[in-house]
């Protein structure tokens, strides 16, 4: 019940990349995503991926954040193999209907502070599968999904600037807070 | 008061007690509760009164000599208590004591099922004869109270017998018993031989002129005698089988104490009567003690019947108890005494450890099997939080017997270590060699134990229950509960103390006769060990060590992460539907050990499936794997001498017809025979 | 003043650095993949940042998953503190025993694998067995290599192995040799390193250590890590002070504490230098295939006992 509270209380946001930086420059993004990894996280950011019914598209384009050319790891970004170690977890896929538990359990499985971030169209709203009955239309329908990345694949630069973007969100909102 | 119990009055009132408690509860057999107070409480006080009785010579260093019906003709009834008596006493009646506290809970559940009258009677006489075995004067007595030992244990054995196994593992464990006592018989009658005695003094003072040939004689059918008591590969074979079958408390003394009789004769044997000791004897013994070792534990770890388990462990520590005391034979045949004194004094404290943790251990395994009503590892799971005491205390047990410092298992296999460690140094190549194998054998030997109890705390205590027979779990009683605290609580004492306690030891060492006025390569005080220059160690300061760092990591901790939340949640596993399927058995814990040592323990594997259509064999039903050990010992070695014996015995058939002729035939020809004999 | 100075020095070190190397030895691997790797300071990042994390805890598990990390810990700076660093001088002979340096951190293993079993998941109960395989076939060459050096130089006190390492006679050098190579397979298999297992592998099948921790988190997870930490430095330094002891501080003073400092790191990062390498170049073995490499690990030192004369 909580979660589904939860579900409908978490705003989703969409990122859109076009405002950051206008640059594609690995590097350039990547100081700005260590700046913000440092101050939002210590300097140390945990990513759970999931693929809930993916085309393997997406984890295609998230395997390659860590290849020698965009190599995350150099931020302070690196993948997980346990939610618990985790503190975002990344969608992917229209989340068929088979993962909705495994889905909801890895979210609930992650320790606080936590985030949801929905990677592609098919998690967005279940892009090309929309309205299938096999799917449940996007990770939005199971967990509560903080950020959305659009992009049907979103290629690894617009992930990257997209998490850029997710990071100067959090920032605002925390400063707000304060 | 007490004054009185430290002399010979002490001893003959703890046997007394012993006595009284064996035949008075007999009386009260019609009474379930009655004979339970009765039975258990004498056993406390007899227990208490030896306890008292055998520390006072230990503590005074002096020799005590009972003489009982001095005006016997035939028999001398003299029991002599020196110190290595008095220790084996003094374990004796330790474990008696806090065995028979557990008891007064334990044998409640067979209330209305089995007379516990029996069960008194030979209890008492059980734990009142291994204290007469480890104190006989004369090798005639020694033969009487070993048989009532065992005799008494095997009605102990054979206690639940309702079940049909238990007759089985019964008659196994007699017969073996006594192919060790015909052992026995035959090497006290070469004693009596030489010397024309069985008195074991005057035996001792007569010995050294006998030829080294016929001492190795006495000394191997004396090992094999008691090393089927003591259970060493390949005699052991009664052990797993008879150590589960008794009730938990007597296998607890069984595995804890009775065992250790044997350790207690080859000891007497080799260090106190035999004065001679070729090179050889103790390469033999070290080599026993390797095997049995790594043997032991290797099928401990296959093992998921959790008494059997533990009763394999026993082989195990026997083997180290004889690792020292190869050890220290192989000095004492080169003339280092000093370094003898160390090997011995690793053994006798290795002798009280075990004692102390295997019966802590199978205290546990009585508390857990009187709650769950079966021995099966794979069916428990998740224990520790519907009895949280007995895991914790079978917690100690097992860190205890997987030598992990604090604890007394740590202090005595450091000892054993340290003594095996000088032989590499001290010695030549050939016995070089055997030294470095022990020593592996040996760090082999305690890393698989730390897995095994690994294996045996993981399955039994952690995780989910695994079956139907965790339901209505509770903690048991507290007398129970008493009983295995306070063993917890000597397993530390004897763990943090090692300075103290190995002193003592020492002397007991050099009480022995062929050890005397040796200088212990050791010395100790309160804090450290050190071994012959060689090796320092304070177990105290990793107690304090450990306690104190744990405790300032908590404070810090606490202070850095008092601001975040702890949850609680399901365990993580992958999103799917945890079931009590998904944990780790133990068979599969330990399947990766079996198969790499599959040359050794020679595991066999059975699979069959059943299809729902057996012509299309398409859908499986359902499929089941056996997993098993084959017996090596049965097929490569009982098996071959039974059917040897079995053959002889068809031809001697040929001979007795049951014509009465005939037989007369035989008398009037052996007559014959014999007016030759003698006439010529 | 001075000898204060070093005890703390001693006692702070190992948790103190051991992140570092760690990060150190990662960021070699990234080169070697053509990469640029995280930072040789990210293990710290991730400590803090699992401190200030909450912690998940089964409801299966008990209170020895909870009291597993502080254990764990606690016994690696204390293992940490009784063996040589920097100095000779902090010497000790209540736990500088190798044999009780051996058995603390086997009690951090037996707590470790009771954790893995005790949220009764699937992962934690195999990798608990695997790890325990490994841990019971490695302590036979790890003894025995140690006891090489203890029966060389008389002692079986870490710091004087040390003390006598700097200057050995040279007819023992082919048993120290030897020795030293098993030591370092023992090391590999201890601080789960390849070919034994392999510390950044996501797939739950080839886990060894991983699978334990894996439900492990916030400042459980933190200890976790940071004990793992603690005993890889723990391995490197027994590694470069017992067989190469050249640089330590034998005198108690602020000038040779330095040289020692600088020597020390030097030769961790040489050992680091190989081990990364050896991660770079081979592949992580069958586990069927471990026990072999263990076993020529007790052979290769059983027969450096051997060359003793």
């Amino acid at each position: 019940m909580n979660l589904f509270t939860k579900i409908f209380s978490t705003p989703k946001v969409l990122v859109s990349v076009d405002k950051i930086l206008a640059t594609n420059d690995i590097s350039v993004v990547g100081k700005e995503i260590e700046k913000k990894v440092k101050k939002l996280f210590n300097g140390s950011l945990a990513i759970r991926v999931v693929t809930a019914g993916s085309t393997n598209a997406c984890e295609q384009e998230l395997v390659a954040l860590g290849n020698s050319y965009y190599d995350v790891e150099r931020f302070g970004v690196h993948f997980v193999a346990s939610p618990r170690h985790a503190d975002m977890l990344i969608v992917t896929g229209p989340v068929s209907r088979n993962i909705v538990q495994g889905l909801m359990r890895t979210y609930e499985a992650m320790p606080e502070p936590k985030i949801v971030v929905a990677v592609g169209d098919d998690a967005i709203s279940g892009g090309l599968f929309k309205g299938s009955y096999a799917v449940m239309d996007g990770a939005k329908n199971v967990v509560p999904v903080n950020y959305q990345i659009p992009g049907d694949p979103p290629s690894p630069m617009v992930i990257l600037k997209s998490l850029l973007s997710i990071f100067n969100d959090m920032d605002a909102k925390k400063s707000q807070n304060k | 008061m007490l004054n009185y119990l430290f002399t010979s009055f002490g001893f003959v009132t703890s046997v007394g007690l012993f006595l009284a408690g064996a035949v008075g509860v007999l009386l009260f057999n019609k009474n379930d509760k009655l004979s339970n107070w009765w039975g258990n409480g004498m056993a406390i006080l007899g227990s208490v009164v030896a306890l008292i009785f055998s520390s006072n010579v230990l503590i005074t260093k002096t020799p005590q000599t009972i003489e009982l019906f001095s005006g016997a003709q035939f028999l001398s009834w003299t029991f002599r208590v020196d110190l290595l008596s008095a220790f084996f006493i003094f374990v004796i009646s330790l474990l008696g004591l806090f065995c028979s506290i557990y008891g007064l809970g334990y044998v409640k559940h067979y209330y209305n099922k089995y007379n516990l009258g029996v069960l008194g009677f030979f209890y008492n006489l059980f734990i009142g004869s291994m204290i007469l075995v480890a104190s006989a004067g004369n090798t005639l007595l020694f033969l009487i109270v070993w048989e009532i030992m065992s005799l008494s244990s095997y009605f102990l054995v054979i206690y639940e017998h309702r079940e049909e196994e238990n007759i089985k593992a019964g008659l196994l464990y007699f017969v073996m018993t006594h192919i060790g006592t015909a052992f026995i018989i035959f090497s006290f009658l070469l004693l009596y031989k030489i010397t024309g005695s069985f008195d074991f003094e005057v035996i001792k003072n007569n010995m050294s002129g006998a030829s080294v040939f016929i001492q190795s004689v006495i000394f191997i059918c004396a090992l094999i005698g008691f090393g089927t008591k003591a259970g060493i590969i390949p005699f052991h074979i009664w052990l797993p089988k008879a150590h589960p079958a008794a009730p938990s408390h007597v296998s607890a003394l069984m595995s804890g104490v009775m065992i250790k009789t044997g350790i207690y004769m080859v000891v007497r044997m080799g260090f106190d009567i035999l004065p001679s000791t070729p090179l050889w004897w103790g390469a033999l013994v070290l080599a026993i003690g390797a095997v049995s070792s790594l043997l032991g534990v290797l099928y401990a770890l296959s093992e998921h019947d959790f008494k059997r388990l533990l009763a394999y462990h026993s082989i195990e520590n026997i083997g180290i108890i004889l690792l020292g005391a190869g050890s220290s034979l192989v000095f004492l045949s080169l003339g280092m005494k000093s370094l003898a004194v160390l090997g011995l004094l690793a053994a006798l404290y290795h002798t009280i450890n075990h004692a102390v943790f295997k019966a802590l251990l199978f205290l546990g395994a009585g508390s857990v099997i009187s709650q769950t009503h079966t021995r099966n590892i794979e069916d428990y799971g998740g224990l520790i939080k519907y009895m949280p005491q007995t895991a914790f205390f079978f917690l100690i047990g097992s860190m205890a017997i997987s030598a992990l410092p604090p604890f007394n298992g740590f202090a005595s296999e450091w000892l054993t270590f340290q003594s095996l460690f000088n032989g590499v140094a001290a010695v030549g190549t050939l016995i070089k060699l055997l030294f470095i194998l022990a020593i592996g054998s040996l760090a082999f030997t305690s890393g698989l134990a730390v897995m095994c109890f690994v294996k045996v705390f993981g399955a039994t205590f952690l995780a989910r229950p695994r079956s139907a027979h965790v339901k209505g779990v509770h903690e048991v009683s507290g007398v129970m509960r008493f009983g295995m605290a306070a063993l917890s609580l000597v397993a530390l004492i004897l763990g943090v103390s090692a300075g103290w306690v190995s002193n003592m030891f020492a002397s007991i060492a050099i009480s022995l006769n062929n050890l005397k006025n040796a200088v212990p390569a050791i010395s100790t005080n309160l804090s450290i060990v050190n071994a012959n220059n060689f090796a320092t160690m304070s177990l105290p300061t990793a107690f304090g060590a450990i306690v104190i760092a744990t405790t300032i990591i908590s404070v810090m901790v606490y202070l850095v992460t008092r601001k975040q939340k702890v949850t609680r949640s399901t365990t993580w596993d992958c999103g799917t539907n945890l079931t009590p399927r998904m944990e780790i058995t133990s068979t599969g814990f330990a399947r990766s050990i079996v198969v790499i040592f599959k040359g050794i323990l020679r595991p066999s594997q059975q699979s069959e499936v059943e299809y729902r259509d057996a012509n299309l064999r398409y859908f499986p039903k359902n499929s089941t794997v056996d997993f098993e050990l084959k017996d090596v010992y049965a097929i490569f070695f009982y098996k071959p001498v039974q059917e040897f014996i079995l053959k002889i015995s068809e031809k001697t058939k040929k001979i007795q017809s049951g014509n009465i002729n005939l037989y007369i035939l035989y008398i009037f020809l052996v007559l014959i025979g014999l007016l030759l004999f003698f006439v010529i | 003043m001075v000898s204060i100075f070093a005890w703390i020095i001693q006692i702070i070190f190992i948790p103190v650095m051991a992140p570092l190397f760690i990060g150190i030895t990662r960021k070699i691997k990234a080169k070697f993949q053509n990469r640029q790797g995280a930072s040789i300071f990210q293990p710290y990042r991730d400590l803090r940042k699992l401190f200030h994390k909450d912690e998940i805890i089964s409801n299966d598990a008990s209170w020895i998953f909870r009291f597993s990390p502080y254990i764990i810990l606690a016994l690696t700076i204390i293992v940490g503190a009784s063996i040589p660093l920097l100095s000779l001088v902090t010497q000790n002979n209540f736990l500088g025993d190798f044999l009780v340096v051996i058995y603390l951190l086997a009690l951090g293993t037996f707590f470790l694998a009771l954790s893995g079993m005790d949220t009764g998941g699937g992962f934690g109960g195999f990798g608990s067995s695997r790890e325990m395989t490994v841990a019971a076939l490695t302590e036979g060459g790890l003894i025995c290599s140690l006891l090489t050096l203890a029966l060389v130089s008389h002692t079986t006190n870490l710091f004087g192995i040390a003390n006598f390492g700097l200057n050995a006679p040279m007819r023992y050098l082919p048993s120290i040799i030897l020795a030293f190579f098993s030591f370092i397979i023992s090391m590999l298999a201890e601080t789960t390193r390849f070919p034994f297992d392999n510390p950044a592998t996501h797939l739950e099948l080839t886990m060894i250590h991983e699978a334990m921790l894996l439900e492990h988190s916030g400042k459980g997870l933190a200890m976790m890590e940071w004990a793992v930490a603690n005993k890889f430095l723990i391995f490197l330094a027994l590694a470069a002070n017992l067989f190469f002891p050249f640089g330590i501080a034998v005198s108690l003073s602020f000038q040779s504490m330095l040289i020692a400092l600088i020597y020390f790191v030097i030769k961790i990062l040489l050992l680091c230098f190989g081990i990364a390498t050896l991660e770079s170049i081979t592949a992580k073995f069958r586990f069927f295939r471990l026990p072999d490499l263990l076993f020529t690990s007790f052979v290769i030192s059983a027969i450096a006992i051997g060359l003793i004369f």
